[in-house]
């Protein structure tokens, strides 16, 4: 029961955080190569409710910076204008998943106003908006590169676990040299044998190729262990009796019996592959300017004035954090789950 | 005996294949260095063609891997263009400097995750016990990115530890012993957050190989015998768990490794990492095939002693064959 509910919590959290970043346009003020040139490093705007004359305004509004005079490089709020937040405006247009268009986008204010609600960066571009457009890219790479090393891993399981022999033993070595790998440092060195600049799809595809086809080698060995418990229970044997092919035991019996364990790798290999694109944009190795990916918004923290003066440029890192706590969690559910099933 | 050889024979074929795969990564780099002199106009073909003759460019494959594995063998590393230096010596220290930094690691993390994962088995369920698997999920769903900067943003606050580099400048006349201070100083911070990183995984192994020995029924007569509590948990359970936990250790090394680079570029610790990410970008070939190579090998060596490990402390294991 507990674990039920366990799991929920973490799927109701996934599923909101994933439509954030799928409708990333709608949800985002801006594009995330807008640049404001007037206002780099601007801090997080704030919301007001009451205005400097103490009058009480159910509509939150903001206040348009200014350059703060007494300490260069600085802002301070411009309070003889406010802007009220505004819900479901007309903005810059954008395509949901890619297909239709659309200029409609959930707050934003109006006229001069501006809404950084997580600060902006060097160049003035929204940190929010590049969150969300730069998760299209980073969660993308991890859902696809995971969902790889887990197909590669159920395909080279299965047959492992399944037929065993020669085929067993030739694909379980071939595991161990993946593991024996320093996979981070093979997904640099296959990077390094590429040339530096390359166009953005590209690199895009070559890390999702990359991370998983370096990945299959743990999934591969945990399916193969559940295959081999799972094709001597009672009744794929039973099966087998009745002259059913092979094809037809592993699709029907064999492979069913994986699917806790086909999740749970799914929900941990996840994770740790965003985390390797991170890793790889952060370093400017993988998707480049201007493109957004959690990686590059999180580079210019590289530079010691940016790290040490603007706290707001940690926040796409700290909101990693939901994220990676949903898959987690799921995974822990998931093998919970699975322990009180096979008991 | 045959244990021991099987498990050398194996790290060896592991390198071979894993030195195969670098061959492949070299020939895979787009163009070679003559590619360049191709297009100078005052260079005949022939005399390209010759030059790689004489540098055994026009050799088969396998030849050439035969070659190139041999001179790696012998140390020779090959050739770092970008810093006009052969690869070894550039790659001694900086080794030396990763080894320095994960094996202190390693160490703070294992003093660390022992006690706390033993104790947290013999308390299981207890206030204490739900506090720490807490404690480890919270650490476990922080990013490694965020740590490492958020450690690197303390040191450039508050100014208690150094923000880089392995060593203050001019210590290098200083004696031996201030100059170890200063290196241990140094290497406070990274060392702290790859112990971070790393203690609440092992942790969490310490303590499920540690319930599942306390649950055998060897236990339970141990303590109806009336043997004292922590005799039953360090002298009985603590061996029966510690065949997992020593393959966990070879198994660290990797997860380690990997930790450690970006833990050394991100409060730039002078080791394999920075390297690594360096000579990609200067397109340093040799250095980056010689880095891989390396860390493979380190791999290789944690796993082939958690292996020796294991046949000193399993009897089961060493009598297997006999």
């Amino acid at each position: 029961m507990k674990s039920r509910r366990k799991l929920w919590g973490a799927l109701i959290l996934l599923a909101v955080f994933h439509a954030l970043i799928l409708f990333a346009g709608f949800f985002a003020p801006y594009g995330f190569a807008v640049q404001d040139r007037e206002m780099p490093f601007a801090p997080p705007t704030r919301l007001h409710f009451t205005d400097a004359r103490g009058k009480v305004h159910l509509r939150p509004f903001v206040y348009g910076l200014k350059d703060d005079p007494a300490n260069p490089g600085a802002y301070v709020a411009d309070t003889s204008e406010l802007y009220p937040l505004r819900f479901f405006v007309r903005g810059a247009p954008y395509k949901v998943a890619g297909l239709i268009e659309s200029r409609l986008h959930l707050v934003g204010v109006e006229g001069d106003g501006r809404l950084f609600l997580m600060g902006t960066d060097g160049y003035g571009r929204d940190q929010l908006s590049r969150f969300l457009y730069g998760g299209q890219i980073s969660l993308l790479a991890g859902l696809l590169a995971a969902a790889l090393s887990v197909f590669l891993g159920v395909v080279i399981g299965a047959l492992a676990g399944f037929y065993g022999g020669w085929i067993d033993e030739l694909l379980m070595r071939g595991s161990e040299i993946f593991l024996a790998l320093p996979w981070l440092y093979l997904l640099f060195a296959v990077r390094a044998a590429l040339p530096l600049h390359i166009a953005e799809w590209q690199v895009f595809l070559l890390l999702v190729a990359v991370m998983g086809l370096i990945g299959w080698a743990r999934p591969a060995r945990m399916i193969r262990g559940v295959v081999l418990s799972a094709k001597e229970r009672k009744f794929v044997l039973a099966a087998r009796g009745f002259g059913a092919s092979d094809a037809h035991l592993l699709f029907q019996h064999v492979l069913p019996q994986t699917y806790g364990v086909v999740f749970t790798q799914i929900a941990l290999l996840i994770p740790q592959y965003v985390l390797a694109e991170v890793t790889l944009s952060f370093l400017g190795l993988g998707v480049g300017e201007p493109m957004a990916s959690w990686g590059t918004l999180l580079s210019s923290l590289q530079q010691y004035y940016v790290l040490s003066s603007y706290w707001w440029m940690f926040l796409p890192a700290l909101l990693l954090i939901p994220l990676f706590l949903g898959y987690y969690t799921m995974a822990d559910a998931l093998q919970e789950r699975l322990k009180s099933v096979s008991l | 005996m045959r244990y021991l050889a099987r498990r050398f024979v194996h790290a060896i074929l592991l390198l071979l294949a894993v030195s195969f795969f670098s061959f492949a990564l070299l020939q895979l780099a787009p163009g070679d260095f003559f590619d360049e002199m191709r297009l100078n106009p005052q260079i005949s073909e022939r005399t390209v063609e010759a030059i790689r003759a004489q540098y055994g460019l026009d050799r088969p494959l396998p030849v050439r891997y035969e070659r190139w594995l041999g001179a790696m063998l012998k140390g020779n590393l090959g050739y770092s263009m970008a810093t006009n230096s052969a690869v070894a010596p550039l790659l001694r220290v900086r080794a030396r400097n990763t080894l320095l930094l994960s094996g202190t690691a390693t160490a703070l993390a294992w003093l660390l995750a022992l006690p706390l994962g033993v104790w947290s088995a013999a308390k299981r369920g207890a206030l204490g016990d739900r506090i720490g698997a807490l404690a480890t999920s919270a650490i476990l769903t922080i990013p490694d990115m965020l740590l490492f900067l958020g450690l690197l943003l303390l040191a450039a606050r508050t100014g208690w530890f150094p923000t880089g580099g392995m060593v203050s400048p001019g210590i290098g006349e200083a004696n031996f012993w201030s100059r170890a201070k200063d290196i241990a100083f140094h290497l406070v911070l990274p060392a702290a957050g790859l112990a971070l990183v790393m203690t609440p995984v092992l942790m969490r192994h310490v303590r499920a190989a540690m319930t599942e020995a306390l649950d055998s029924p060897f236990i339970r007569a141990a303590r109806g015998h009336g043997i004292s509590r922590g005799r039953v948990l360090f002298r009985y359970a603590l061996p029966a768990a510690s065949n997992s936990l020593i393959s966990l250790l070879g198994f660290s090394v990797a997860t380690m490794l990997s930790t450690s680079m970006l833990a050394e570029v991100v409060l730039s610790w002078p080791g394999l990492g920075p390297l690594l990410v360096e000579s990609i970008f200067s397109r340093d070939v040799y250095v980056v095939v010689a880095v891989v190579m390396l860390s493979s090998v380190f791999l290789v060596m944690g796993n082939l002693i958690a292996d020796l490990l294991l046949f000193v402390s399993d009897p089961r294991i060493r009598l297997e064959n006999e």
